[in-house]
């Protein structure tokens, strides 16, 4: 029999990576920039939380410092494409090759194969008390790591943040017109800088996941294209942080979906399931395109650097 | 120093790379004034409003406000000091309502009171009288709609001291007196107001004191009382003007464009053309006058085979225009020429040269699969010479060109081309006054060789003078043709807000 | 308070020397790393340049490395002219190594010359097809092709990953999920010890050149990229030039697929571009979409990545490392820009008075 809660267990475990490098794009791009950097800030967190936690043992330490290493390519980005006002396709993607060949690097100088004991005990199943007594759905969504309930409340965070707070509708405002933002005294370099290496860190954050629990080890390479079906993902979602959790799991499903079904000889090829994310996205571009509804646009302002004197 | 005084500039300069947009400026406006900034296109009046607001930093120069100097180094720093400014280029966001854009980039808890917020917002909106649906999201509103939408906003600010920058420029005559009638009554409750604008009748209509700026500079401060139309032309132009636009009689009168029951539907499905008809002959400029967004945008490019047509005829000598691209047009031989509103963002390619915008139109008539520009240097040489279009040379990117310099080079490519037919969209706006003289000769001399002329305007005098007859053109619909020589600008004003031509005639007074 | 103005009068020669700059600063910075590493960078950078160019073999590889890089990065520039971000060249180029090896499994026994042609034929074909899609739906309803044609790219290398694992998985692989290399015949001849792509690639380049600066294509591809409404208004058909161009793109990227199968590799994997369709976009951009430029990025870029390679096990840096030193060259071009645009210059710190007094 495939074990359906079993499955979705899993599921929500694969989408959790998804969750935090989506969530942390769609930040940035709601601040007009496009990122194409995220598989390298994932690539960094993963390392960078690896090694840390290679040495100090320590969760919390371990998972910081990925956010940090995120943030800082991140910064990276930010500083070329809001100070210096460089091109953000190409700076983006620049990022992603960095992040790939620091991660690289860092990954060099892992001794150990496996993730140390004291981060694996720290991760384990907990389970909620009330919320996992629920039957069937709690003991799929309240009976999983800590990282995966980070991953619940940062999204309930965001999604109250960007449309029920005053800083979130400034945000939303230099992403969809920073001119108007300016002239409202908002100040745009601020809330960009913040915001994409918000962006960055909670990408650091989804890689770190893959490193210390999801696979539990480091090996190059490990988010293996996440980061694109990221990219995607925020597009597919709408930009809408809500949105971006059901999105995840989805197309986290999805990823493993294959191998299960191949338990019952199924004989559907994982890799012809691995194209799929990216055909959803591609169907949502088109469909987007051809409908042309402003609500469910990217930010009017993405990708086009701001300069309050341009006459 | 007078105590009324609330903003002071002094020796205000300031510059962008080569062009020194204000020069050593001095402006002061009293509380309870409502003062004009009176220039032509590119006089310095907007880049000086723009300094006042913290957009700008001056090259040197001080900002006195009630009395005390002030640097600012943003916008906020200007908003802070009640200064609020009300842009011609509306700043707003789209995907917004009316109340999330009023309270955007303001200081406050975290979590928006959006009954408290509502309440905040009528006092003031009655307060003045403006009408306002604060739900609304601004891509759903009209263009007055949006302009109460900025005024609000600003006041919700605290502003006490507002600049309007050509606020009239997309309304119509009638929305324009309710405008002032708001200004009116900031203006009683003790707010300075700047009103920047080019349109001398405004400025005498509403004005208490009138700044006038040429060139960059601050010619002289007036007495609204004290001064006269004559006067302040003078001071703007630096000379005697004569402002009338004369109208060149002739007597070709055989039609060249008949357009029949034209019905021609938008992107959104929306009609923004409705059975329209008329004729044009040759030798004759016909006028076409009405509010932003009323359909002339379509229309011009329906004839120029640029937009679908559902339905109704165009008919060019005779022969039928509809589902022509432009190209069919050229090749047909129909020598048709459009000079869009758009000069930058349609008629030219802004980064290439005069020599490479030359070729736009003709370059696949030449043979073979390459490119030869030896014909169009030669065009735009003899152009610089005839027009006298002032450019470092023929290779030089035209959007570094003035305004009225990339005017004059899409003009003279399209006038190059011998048309029998000349359609222009706004021809001179953004444009000084010399040089829009310049182009109205120019229309003029095409009218005398028999060219027809379809002439889309927004300023009524010039209308009135320049045109044989004049379409009044309201949501798509035509509300009359009339003869200049009989109409007034009232009338034109009540047949652009959908009154018919026969209930607008004799109308001197505007209720 | 620093002040920022746009200028407008940089002249190419200012252009160049600020990128030169920023190279040099990059290398410098670089150096610093290898330094923490205990490594002198002078003999790093110096063991680089033979590695890539000290005896003839090593020469013959950053050559042959440099023929795809070129060749795709000629294809991404026209779409770029066009102002279409043709990420998507990676995908191209597979799948153009897709039909080509295609043509060589449903036409087995053909002589050798006669399955290269159609090889040829298809690797155009292919990429063409491929950026069809894009093209495409950016014409007719302005989907947004920046990633439309980056999603293109992972729905191909997962094409090519299911065939080695389904219907072209080579029984001689030994259980792996390959697919089976291809037939002597089918590789390219050389000339000067060199496969034949070095004249394609350098014709392309004198093509591509022509093309881009003195046909009517070119210009009506200048005019669309600076405004689709200018372009139409000149009553040219915007839909057909975006789709052709694009295609035309495509099929460049796709040729390279065919020639890194045939020439170098012999076998299809989802790695036959090996990164050089992403590759191409910075070099395309660094040349600022001029076909010389191409030619010389093209060859430093290679330079670099033979050179890292040579000394991985000489300095123990990891190729990784590569990825770095290509990034942080390109990071500091993309900051020099802004250099060239702009104008910085440092005022007195006046504080502003505003806060101190409210209202």
């Amino acid at each position: 029999m495939f074990n359906v809660s079993s499955f979705l267990m899993s599921v929500i475990c694969a989408g959790t990576p998804l969750l935090f490098a989506t969530l942390g794009e769609t930040i940035t791009e709601k601040a007009g920039h496009l990122n194409l950097g995220v598989e390298g800030m994932m690539l960094m967190g993963a390392a960078v939380g690896f090694k840390v936690a290679e040495i100090t043992k320590n969760p919390l330490l371990a998972v910081l410092s990925a956010a940090i290493a995120g943030a800082l390519g991140a910064l990276i980005y930010a500083f070329l494409t809001v100070t210096l006002k460089a091109n953000q396709v190409v700076s983006g993607l620049t990022l992603a090759i960095f992040g790939e060949g620091l991660s690289g690097y860092v990954g060099s100088f892992v001794k150990i194969k496996v993730v140390p004991d004291q981060i694996k005990s720290f991760f384990v199943g907990r389970h909620i008390p009330l919320l996992g007594d629920i039957p069937y759905v709690g003991a799929i969504l309240f009976e999983r790591d800590l990282f995966v309930y980070l991953g619940y409340i940062v999204v309930i965070i965001a999604g109250i943040y960007l449309y029920k707070t005053r800083t979130g509708l400034n945000l939303r405002a230099v992403g969809e017109n920073p001119a108007a933002a300016d002239a409202s005294g908002i100040n745009i370099s601020l809330y960009k800088y913040i915001h994409i290496l918000i962006g960055g860190a909670l990408c650091g954050l989804g890689g770190a996941y893959m490193s210390l629990v999801y696979v539990g080890q480091w090996t190059e390479g490990i988010t293996s294209g996440q980061g694109w079906i990221a990219v995607a993902l925020v597009i597919f979602t709408t930009w809408n942080p809500y949105k971006v959790i059901l999105g995840a799991y989805f197309f986290g499903g999805l990823s493993i979906l294959g191998l299960r079904l191949q338990n019952f000889k199924f004989n559907v090829s994982q890799d012809i399931i691995d194209m799929l994310p990216y055909v959803a996205t591609i169907i949502v571009l088109i469909v987007t395109s051809m409908k042309k509804s402003k609500e469910n646009a990217g930010p009017a302002g993405l990708s086009v650097p701001y300069f309050r004197e341009d006459r | 120093m007078d105590n009324n005084v609330v903003i002071e500039l002094r020796n205000i300069t300031k510059t962008f790379g080569s062009v020194v947009a204000n020069k050593n400026i001095n402006f002061n406006v009293r509380s309870g004034e409502i003062h004009s900034l009176l220039g032509e296109n590119g006089s310095g009046k907007s880049t000086l409003m723009n300094v006042l607001s913290g957009i700008y930093a001056p090259d040197s120069g001080s900002i006195f406000i009630r009395g005390k100097e002030v640097h600012f180094n943003s916008p906020k720093d200007s908003i802070k000091m009640g200064i609020g400014m009300i842009y011609q280029h509306f700043k707003l966001v789209d995907v917004f309502t009316a109340s999330e854009n009023i309270i955007m980039g303001q200081k406050g808890n975290l979590f928006v009171n959006k009954k408290k917020l509502s309440l905040q917002i009528r006092e003031i909106s009655e307060k003045f009288g403006l009408d306002i649906d604060l739900n609304k999201k601004v891509y759903n509103m009209s263009v007055g709609e949006k302009q109460n939408l900025e005024i609000l906003k600003v006041l919700y600010r605290g502003a006490e001291i507002l600049i309007l920058d050509e606020p009239t420029a997309v309304l119509t005559p009638q929305e324009t007196k309710k405008l002032f009638e708001i200004m009116r009554n900031m203006k009683k409750s003790g707010c300075a107001i700047v009103m920047i604008t080019h349109k001398m009748d405004e400025v005498l209509e509403i004005s208490d004191r009138i700044t006038v700026l040429r060139k960059g500079e601050a010619v002289e401060t007036v007495d609204r009382n004290s001064t006269s139309a004559k006067e302040l032309i003078n001071l703007m132009v630096g000379r005697p003007i004569d402002l009338s636009v004369k109208c060149v009689p002739t007597d070709k009168k055989t039609p060249v464009l008949k357009v029949e029951n034209l019905t021609v539907y938008n992107e959104d499905k929306a009609k923004v053309l409705h059975e329209v008809s008329f004729e044009l002959s040759e030798g004759e400029i016909l006028g076409v006058a009405g509010v932003a967004g009323s359909g002339q945008k379509e229309l011009c490019e329906a004839i120029a085979g640029l937009y679908p047509v559902a339905g109704g005829e165009i008919l060019y000598k005779g022969e039928s225009l509809v589902g022509k691209s432009p190209r069919d047009i050229i090749n047909k031989g129909i020598s048709m020429s459009f000079v869009p509103e758009d000069r930058l963002g349609m008629g030219l390619v802004p980064s290439m040269d005069m020599v490479d915008n030359m070729i736009l139109k003709d370059y696949h008539t030449q043979k073979g699969i390459l490119i030869t520009r030896t014909n169009a240097r030669k065009m735009a040489e003899k152009l610089v010479k005839t027009l006298d279009i002032s450019t470092p040379g023929v290779n030089y990117p035209i959007r570094l060109l003035s305004g009225g310099n990339i005017q004059k080079v899409l003009l003279g490519r399209e006038i190059e081309s011998n048309p029998k037919l000349l359609i222009t969209a706004y021809p001179v706006r953004g444009l000084d006054i010399g040089v829009s003289y310049t182009i109205y000769d120019l229309l003029n001399e095409q009218k005398k060789k028999g060219v027809a002329i379809l002439y889309i305007g927004e300023d009524l005098d010039v209308l009135l003078g320049l045109c044989d007859r004049i379409m009044v053109i309201c949501d798509g619909k035509i509300t009359g043709i009339v003869d200049p020589r009989k109409a007034t600008k009232e009338m034109l004003g009540l047949m652009m807000t959908g009154k018919s031509e026969k209930d607008s005639e004799g109308v001197n007074n505007v209720d | 308070m620093i002040r920022v103005t746009k200028c407008t009068n940089t002249t190419r020669i200012q252009a160049v020397i600020i990128r030169l700059a920023a190279v040099v600063i990059a290398l410098v910075v670089s150096a610093l790393f290898i330094l923490m590493q205990n490594h002198n960078p002078l003999d790093v950078y110096i063991s680089m340049i033979t590695g890539a160019w000290g005896k003839w073999s090593m020469l013959k590889a950053t050559i042959v490395d440099t023929i795809p890089l070129i060749i795709t990065s000629l294809g991404v520039a026209i779409a770029f002219k066009m102002k279409f971000w043709n990420i998507g060249a990676e995908g191209q180029a597979i799948m153009g190594a897709f039909f080509a090896n295609l043509m060589v499994v449903q036409f087995p026994g053909l002589p050798g010359p006669l399955t290269i042609f159609l090889m040829f034929i298809a690797g155009i074909v292919g990429g063409a097809l491929w950026a069809f899609p894009p093209a495409f739906f950016k014409a007719k309803y302005g989907a947004n092709e920046t990633l439309f044609t980056l999603m293109m790219n992972y729905i191909a290398m997962r094409w090519i990953k299911y065939l080695a694992s389904g219907p072209w998985k080579d029984p001689k692989a030994n259980g792996q999920n390959r697919i089976a290399i291809l037939p002597e015949n089918t590789k390219l001849p050389e000339l000067f010890d060199v496969h034949v792509g070095w004249i394609i690639a350098l014709a392309l380049a004198v093509m591509v050149y022509i093309f881009l600066n003195k046909t009517k294509k070119g210009y009506e591809i200048a005019v669309i990229g600076e405004s689709e409404n200018t372009a139409r208004y000149a009553g040219m058909n915007v839909r057909q030039v975006v789709i052709s161009a694009v295609m035309l793109s495509g099929a460049l990227a796709g040729l390279m697929g065919m020639i890194q199968l045939s020439a170098v590799s012999g076998q299809l994997t989802s790695d036959i571009a090996g990164g050089v369709g992403f590759t191409a976009i910075t070099v395309a951009w660094l040349a600022q979409l001029s076909a010389p430029g191409i030619i010389l990025v093209s060859f430093l870029f290679s330079t670099l990545e033979q050179g890292i390679s040579y000394i991985q096990s000489d300095f123990n840096i990891p190729l990784a490392s590569a990825k770095v030193l290509q990034a942080l060259i390109l990071f500091f071009v993309l900051g020099s820009e802004f250099f060239i645009q702009y104008r910085v210059s440092f005022k007195k710190n006046m504080t502003s008075t505003v806060g101190k007094e409210g209202k």
